[in-house]
């Protein structure tokens, strides 16, 4: 938010955003040969040493030839189902051709006009607001090899030559960067979902490219648009965006032109810097793979996909707010990350087990999971199965809370100290005294001391009760502070206002 | 002789596999063909020595299990084996050594069959007299100073002068065709997808065929069919795993039910010299009089086929070669090294292509280049469907076509070198197979009056290549008397 206030000034401009996303597939060969694609001894492929994992065919040896690996074409299928894409019937193969070191076959194996989904969306929410993003296509493609520059001589590593990629293209039609983020949120969320991608930001297993332009309000010719390259967090690409939309303001508002061109963000200095222009760019004489064939997909193949595919991040949102009395808000938090919601799911299914309906843990189990630990999960950048919580630390929690004999401060504290050793409920309740006191001989001294320690708010609510009801919430208070805490707020309240009311 | 008379030798004891081996590995080292690009003589004497002892073991040959038990073969230099350097005839790959064995090689050895080493060839198959190897020319077998034709002249240079049992070559647009016809040896190339292209370094991928090269049709067929059938490595490669190509081969052909088509296209026009009409003429009478009927048939869109060929071969190519870029492959030199920038080193790398394929490189990055991809490779696409349109037409009508290989016999070393277009029209007659598909050979079926060998070239529909060997097979075996007289005549 940092150019927030420069934004302001461009208030009679509008932005318009288009994203690409490579997005690279969880399959365990790489698309064209039978390396490993994402695991080798336990290791993944950009950890190993340098071109260990390549093959004569991905490091492009003459003579060698690509051959189609099934499992691409069935992933790409699920990206396309899960975005309401149409899915081709007759799907080719193109190379794109161009020189750089990287690329060991001076092509890349990719798909051109005939892309193997077409004409889909997401929904993505901002705030209260839902808005459904165009998904114009979404095809299939090997990735490079990466060039390592170290001062006067660049090395090539091919381990990831080869990797398969679906690149997703949206429609050019997000209007400011933080739709731009709930965008890839949303798409991270479905391309994990299914089980497509493993998700990976560090090891760019989904790398966003950005389309910005900008135009007066209201416009109907869409600006000179500048591309931002590679961009592997979504924070970045927001701040990118942010930048970007910015800069071409202030340019245009300066009297100068926006040029066509290719940006880099650097996040150390939060702005995009310029890398080639146009005029640099390349002719790819694109055309269709010689060495493939094309690959056809029937009816009952998609039909297959979309049996297989688990339910998606839109529907279950929907679900656990119709079927489970959640909010849009708990709902979309939960459902954000495959993980966090599976979690969900197993705490609602021990309640079950312990008799507890799902539709009443629910709640309580989502203000645990939204508030508290979505928070540390951020903090961490760790997704829940990767921390010492488990399901049963959230079920034990709920069946306190419910039994009252937790409170929920006393909940909160729980779970910080489990996120921090992992260990069983009942030995932290045990061991910090956190269990919830609703005994009322125990309750009722500290009450009267209570009392007898501020006359003067005692006469005051006797005298008119009903204007000083907030006062109850006071005397509550200070309970609460002699009982360290302890002390159950609702049986609290009514032992006071009797107390009160009796005189 | 044929391969079924070695294994009887073998079987009877008068040869040995050590022995052939090192008979033909003698006469390809004193050989100045300059047909061989590399020799390899340890690992045939070793494979050699491993078959004998096979045979010593099992008493005689092998034949079900090992259809090529002990025969020396060689190979086009555009084909991979494992550790023996694979060249394409190129300075770009002067010194590479691939780490894989193709399909095709693969298959000949399991099969027994002994490489002797790896053959001269046109700069990455791109030529039609092998005159332009980085290597240098190879020499025509019988006739010194005439060229053997390309782009597989070692190929077929080192048969007919036996350098070799039986070889190798590759077919793009007439590659094994065209030094077969020149030459006088058998050569095809088999329906588009019959034979792995893994491990054959592509000139153009859509219309690149490995194939035998021979002296007789029997071991064409023999040869084939080892190499025949589905390869995981390669998805143009049929499904079908095996052919009876042999026995198919063997079988006389029913001439009373076979209709042979002739192309007007083909014989009306064309630049056709009279001898090698003359010769055709007289081979078409023979099949008639074997009962054949003769048909004529029309190829309309023969005319387009050479324009076709050169946008799709060159487009293919240009994309193809992209990889000898002086990163991994490709001539690397101080020079490049020292390039400001990477477009520098690339204009460096990439001199080191003869002049030809350059030619072909920059006519095929025209081709594809955006605003003239619609008006070249695009169309070109369109029109090649029509030619193969053409085919399925015709064979409604006929079983197989007969037509010349080449307008002419071979020509002298450097006649047509400075005239690149008159060499592509020399592959007029067999140019159109390789865009449909189909299988094609060229048997040797007389010669001109200087001696110079002509090929009759047989075309089927796809996957009737075990029917152009038993016609061709029937009528090598009715002139075997001819042409070899024709040949020794003009060599003594």
């Amino acid at each position: 938010m940092s150019h927030q206030h420069r934004l302001d000034t461009g208030a009679e401009f509008e932005a318009v955003i288009g994203l690409e996303v490579h997005c690279q597939l969880a399959t365990e060969s790489k698309i064209f040969c039978s390396c490993p694609a994402r695991r080798v001894e336990g290791k993944s492929v950009s950890e190993i040493a340098p071109n260990l994992n390549s093959c004569p065919i991905c490091a492009a040896h003459p003579g060698t030839l690509p051959v189609l690996n099934r499992k691409v074409v069935e992933y790409a299928i699920r990206a396309g189902l899960a975005t309401h894409c149409t899915i081709a019937k007759n799907n080719v193969f193109a190379r794109k051709n161009y020189f750089y070191p990287d690329l060991p076959k001076g092509y890349q194996i990719s798909q051109y006009d005939k892309p193997i989904c077409e004409n889909g969306f997401i929904e993505i929410s901002t705030g209260s607001v839902l808005r459904k993003i165009p998904i114009q296509r979404i095809h299939m493609e090997e990735d490079a090899g990466k060039s390592v520059h170290s001062g006067s001589y660049t090395t090539v590593n091919l381990n990831r030559a080869g990797v398969p990629l679906v690149e997703i293209v949206s429609g050019p039609d997000l209007r400011s960067a933080e739709e731009a983020g709930a965008y890839l949120r949303a798409l991270y969320a479905i391309v994990t979902y299914i089980g497509i991608c493993d998700g990976n930001l560090q090891e760019g297993n989904f790398r966003c490219d950005a389309n910005v332009s900008v135009m007066p309000k209201g416009s109907k010719v869409l600006g000179t648009r500048a591309e931002i390259k590679n961009v592997n967090s979504f924070k970045f690409v927001e701040k990118a965006i942010e930048y970007e939309i910015v800069r071409q303001i202030s340019v245009i508002q300066g009297g100068g032109k926006i040029v066509q061109e290719t940006r880099t963000y650097d996040a150390d200095q939060d702005i995009t810097i310029s890398m080639r222009s146009k005029e640099e760019a390349h002719d790819y004489r694109y055309f269709p793979d010689p060495d493939l064939v094309s690959v056809q997909i029937d009816d009952a193949w998609i039909e297959r996909v979309r049996k297989s595919l688990p339910e998606l991040p839109e529907q279950k949102k929907t679900r656990y707010v119709e079927e489970l009395g959640l909010s849009v808000y708990d709902a979309g938090v939960l459902t954000g990350s495959q993980t966090l919601a599976g979690f969900f799911e197993q705490v609602l299914e021990l309640l079950e087990k312990s008799g507890i309906a799902a539709k009443s843990g629910a709640k309580p189990v989502a203000n645990l999971l939204t508030g508290e630990v979505a928070r540390r999960l951020n903090e961490e950048a760790i997704e829940i199965t990767q921390s010492l919580l488990k399901p049963e630390h959230l079920s034990d929690a709920v069946q306190l809370l419910q039994s009252e004999a937790l409170s929920s401060t006393g909940a909160k504290q729980l779970l910080s100290i489990a996120w921090k050793t992992g260990e069983k409920v009942s030995v932290i309740v045990s061991r910090e005294g956190l269990t919830q006191v609703s005994d009322v001989s125990t309750l009722e001294p500290a009450i009267d001391q209570v009392i007898a320690a501020n006359p003067k708010q005692v006469g005051a609510f006797r005298a008119a009760p009903e204007e000083n009801a907030k006062l109850i919430g006071f005397f509550v208070g200070q309970v609460m502070k002699a009982t360290g805490g302890k002390a159950n707020p609702g049986m609290l309240q009514e032992l006071i206002k009797t107390r009160l009311l009796k005189g | 002789m044929k391969i079924s008379e070695i294994h009887d030798a073998f079987d009877q004891k008068t040869l040995s596999v050590l022995q052939i081996t090192q008979q033909y590995l003698a006469a390809a080292q004193a050989s100045k063909h300059n047909a061989f690009l590399t020799i390899c003589d340890q690992r045939a004497l070793d494979q050699a020595r491993k078959a004998d002892q096979v045979l010593a073991r099992e008493g005689k040959v092998p034949r079900e299990k090992l259809p090529l038990f002990g025969i020396p073969l060689a190979i086009k230099d555009l084909l991979t084996i494992e550790g023996v350097r694979t060249t394409c005839a190129s300075k770009m790959l002067e010194n590479y050594v691939p780490p894989y064995t193709s399909t095709a090689v693969a298959r000949l050895e399991a099969a027994g069959a002994i490489t002797l080493g790896k053959l001269n060839m046109d700069e990455f198959a791109m030529g039609g007299s092998n005159e332009n190897s980085a290597f240098g020319p190879v020499e025509h077998p019988t006739h010194p100073g005439y060229v053997p034709g390309g782009s597989s002249g070692g190929s077929a240079t080192a048969v007919k002068a036996k350098l070799c049992f039986a070889s190798l070559g590759t077919d793009t647009g007439g590659s094994i065709r065209l030094p077969a016809s020149y030459c006088g040896v058998v050569g095809m190339k088999p329906t588009y997808g019959m034979i792995s292209r893994f491990g054959l370094v592509a000139f153009a991928s859509s219309l690149d065929q490995v194939g035998p090269m021979t002296e007789t049709v029997e071991d064409a067929a023999r040869l084939l069919e080892v190499m025949a059938g589905n390869d995981p490595l390669d998805s143009t490669t049929t499904p079908t795993k095996n052919f009876p190509i042999l026995s198919e081969a063997m079988k006389e052909p029913n001439w009373s039910g076979l209709r042979i088509g002739i192309p007007q296209e083909y014989t009306s026009k064309g630049g056709l010299t009279p001898e090698v009409d003359r010769a055709i003429q007289k081979s078409l009478k023979w099949f008639e009089a074997q009962g054949a009927k003769l048909v004529p048939v029309s190829l309309p869109h023969t005319k387009y086929a050479v324009s076709i060929y050169y946008i799709v071969a060159v487009s293919e190519a240009s994309s193809n070669l992209s990889r000898m870029d002086g990163v991994r492959f490709g001539v690397r030199n101080k020079d490049a090294d020292q390039a400001p920038n990477l477009a520098g080193f690339y204009k460096k790398v990439r001199s080191g292509f003869g002049p030809e394929v350059k030619r072909r490189i920059i006519l095929g990055t025209f081709a594809l280049s955006s605003g003239y991809y619609d008006a070249y490779y695009k169309r070109a696409c369109q029109v090649r469907r029509l030619v193969k349109n053409d085919f399925d037409q015709a064979f409604t009508q006929c079983d197989v076509i007969a037509a010349p290989v080449s307008q002419s016999t071979a020509f002298k070393r450097g006649e047509k070198l400075s005239d690149p277009l008159a060499m592509y029209l020399n592959d007029i007659f067999t140019i159109p197979a390789n865009l449909a598909g189909l299988p094609a050979l060229s048997v040797p079926c007389g010669a001109d009056s200087r001696g110079l060998s002509i090929g009759l070239q047989l075309m089927g529909p796809q996957y009737s290549d075990g029917k152009l060997l038993s016609v061709a097979r029937a009528f090598e075996v009715a002139h075997s008397a001819d042409t070899a007289t024709a040949q020794s005549g003009a060599r003594s």
